[in-house]
């Protein structure tokens, strides 16, 4: 698994929530049969006007947004169904680092096998951070994970919290797969006794 | 030496520990998992991480695939037109030959939606551990099992392991008392209870389902009420075994040997007297309506009697605004009566709500009526074997004279990832189980209905309120 411990980046501010997965990777993409190029279709209806052609209004389509790696957005953020497809899809795209003030589980829990660090603040937090990104042309935000600390250039310096093995696994990039196997003698005697 | 003191458990904790492989302060618990259902969407990364780094699948015979999300519901007997879809099947096919996994293939009398087969075929059952790459497996915990959906990466952790990786979530009661008043469903009571805690509400939460009403319910109904816990946010949502779940199960294909033995295990399940939850709610069944989701997720939901709200029905900043953009995306100028939408499309199918009893639902309210000229309506069974039974019950007749069109069995319009879609601007009255944008085909806008909800308004040409249906 990718490693993170920074992360430094542009910040593009989603003001909506209950994003779904739906929305962060439609279904016509979900046939491929790889990990990669998901990226290309990340928010494909709101990204792409009827004709095809890219949506000038759309958030990640504007020009200050162009090289985006942070993204906030609002409560419930990735609810819906339990595709990987969209955080690979937000991953293939560039994105690092995602902050709301909720994430839905499966989609939280996909992000950290992706190398993805989901941040949850409170909505007061989050809503401090859209007057941040609204209010500084190009403005950026470092993750730091293994400080648990969000910060900016504008003073701005803000813990949060995430799960202590969550943090572990995510620092050194471990395989969960290899890590249970570690126990493999356990699932055996599991195996054994429930025979 | 004193006995340890009895601890009353819920019906989670004890098939949670039942199932704890090894634990650790601070860490993840490695979870024992039963069964492992695999559909061709969430999978081909999965077995292609295992070949990558040389690894067997560990207990392939705990493990069923079935190919549902893709394929098309017309004639079987053609080749696939789609061939990014026929890829995926096929890749799904190879993959279960290669590893040695039980494969419902196309052709398949018993293929049909992972979530339809599995309980028609007696691979779930009460007290297991069940996952699928897929958020609607908590369907499964309508025979008091856990299940819940996973990622791919955790579907190839699961293959390679038999286990998996998880913080025990909290547990909340949703305690439904009294009975449904005539003509209210499952669908209706699921969707009333997600308007009331909203779609994130059960986020962090295993949900267990209680109450005279809850009890009253078929498996079917149980299903269908589990199903959405994840519309909730819920990732599971369960339902204490009993009489109803064991004669559901009695003479299915794939149930233990020793039936009644079985049984007798799963007696011990249910949550004991005096064990708490996290967090418990108390609805009144007689509080239920017929319901109808107006927006564009599942909590966004009136009775069908009500009027679609304005933004300004709501309180909070975030709320308005997320109302305002549904209303937009929906074509709705709130106000208006929910009985005056007029549609355009009427799907019955989904892991939802396409089960044998759903079609009876359906088709009793369909029965000696003419869809609306200018309704196109459509009926997708949840598996061949629902599929054979409604043909032996002459419902398909039902419906095809109704105007119905009469499909084979998989995930069709629910997610449309096969041809069968909306077109942009089109409303649809379906039984399935969102209606995110564009989730029916770009620029859809989806209804969330009951079975006989959806019949009634393909008639009608719009909604109506089941309860005055002649």
């Amino acid at each position: 698994m990718k490693a993170f411990t920074t992360h430094t980046g542009l910040v593009v501010a989603m003001d909506r929530a209950n994003v779904d997965t739906d929305q962060i990777i439609p279904k016509q993409f979900l046939k491929r049969i790889e990990r990669t190029g998901f990226g290309e279709f990340l928010f494909w209806d709101w990204a792409k006007l009827d004709d095809g052609s890219e949506n000038p209004e759309f958030e990640l389509n504007k020009p200050a947004a162009s090289g985006a790696s942070v993204l906030i957005a609002r409560r419930n953020f990735g609810c819906g169904s339990s595709r990987e497809h969209a955080p690979w899809a937000l991953e293939d795209y560039g994105f690092r680092v995602v902050i709301a003030p909720s994430f839905a589980d499966i989609f939280y829990n996909n992000c950290f096998k992706n190398g993805m660090l989901p941040i949850k603040l409170t909505e007061e937090q989050v809503e401090d951070l859209f007057q941040r990104a609204a209010s500084h042309d190009g403005y950026q935000l470092t993750a730091d994970l293994e400080k648990c600390e969000l910060s900016d250039v504008h003073g701005l310096s803000l813990p949060f919290d995430v799960q202590e093995f969550r943090r572990h696994c995510l620092l050194n990039g471990l395989d969960d797969i290899g890590l249970t196997l570690e126990h493999e003698d356990k699932i055996s005697a599991y195996e054994a006794a429930h025979a | 030496m004193s006995e340890p003191a009895y601890r009353p458990r819920t019906l989670f904790q004890k098939i949670w520990d039942n199932h704890v492989v090894h634990a650790e302060e601070g860490r993840q618990t490695i979870l024992y998992i039963d069964l492992h259902m695999v559909h061709e969407v969430t999978s081909a990364q999965a077995f292609e991480g295992l070949r990558l780094a040389g690894r067997p699948v560990r207990r392939s015979e705990k493990t069923v695939a079935t190919a549902d999300h893709n394929v098309p519901t017309t004639d079987r007997s053609l080749p696939i037109v789609d061939q990014i879809s026929k890829q995926q099947i096929d890749t799904l096919r190879n993959n279960c030959q290669e590893f040695g996994i039980t494969h419902y293939d196309l052709n398949d009398p018993n293929q049909g939606i992972v979530h339809v087969i599995g309980p028609e075929l007696g691979y779930t059952q009460p007290g297991m551990t069940i996952v699928c790459g897929d958020s609607h497996t908590s369907t499964h915990g309508a025979f008091g099992a856990l299940a819940f959906g996973i990622g791919t990466s955790e579907v190839e952790h699961v293959l390679a392991t038999q286990t998996l990786l998880q913080f025990k979530p909290k547990t909340l009661e949703l305690r439904v008392d009294g009975q449904l008043r005539p003509h209210v469903t499952a669908k209706d009571m699921i969707l009333y209870l997600i308007g009331q805690i909203t779609t994130d509400g059960g986020t962090g939460y295993c949900v267990e389902y209680t109450g005279e009403a809850v009890r009253s319910l078929s498996m079917e109904n149980r299903m269908t009420v589990c199903n959405m816990s994840i519309e909730g946010g819920a990732r599971a949502g369960m339902i204490a075994p009993d009489e109803t779940t064991y004669e559901y199960l009695r003479g299915r294909k794939y149930v233990p040997q020793d039936f009644d033995a079985a049984v007798e295990q799963w007696k011990q399940l249910p949550t004991d007297e005096g064990a708490t939850y996290d967090k418990s709610l108390v609805f009144n069944a007689a509080d239920i309506a017929p319901q109808v989701t107006w927006g564009t997720n599942p909590g966004l939901v009136v009775p069908v009697d009500a009027n679609v709200p304005k933004p300004s029905d709501f309180s909070d900043a975030t709320e308005q605004k997320t109302a305002a953009g549904a209303l937009d995306y929906m074509g709705l100028s709130g106000g208006e009566p929910i009985t005056d939408l007029k549609l355009d499309r009427v799907f019955i199918g989904s892991c939802t709500n396409a089960r044998i009893e759903d079609l009876r639902e359906a088709a009793a309210v369909a029965k000696g009526h003419k869809v609306s000229d200018h309704v196109d309506a459509m009926v997708v069974p949840g598996s061949g074997q629902v599929k054979q039974q409604a043909e032996a019950e002459g419902l398909d007749h039902v419906f095809k004279e109704a105007g119905f069109d009469w499909r084979e069995a998989g995930c069709s319009m629910c997610l449309a990832m096969n041809p069968d879609k909306l077109s942009p601007g089109e409303r649809c009255a379906s039984t399935s189980n969102r209606n995110f944008e564009g989730r029916q085909g770009k620029g859809g806008r989806t209804h969330l209905v009951s079975p006989a909800m959806a019949a009634a308004a393909a008639v009608a040409g719009h909604f109506v309120d089941i309860r005055e249906w002649k």
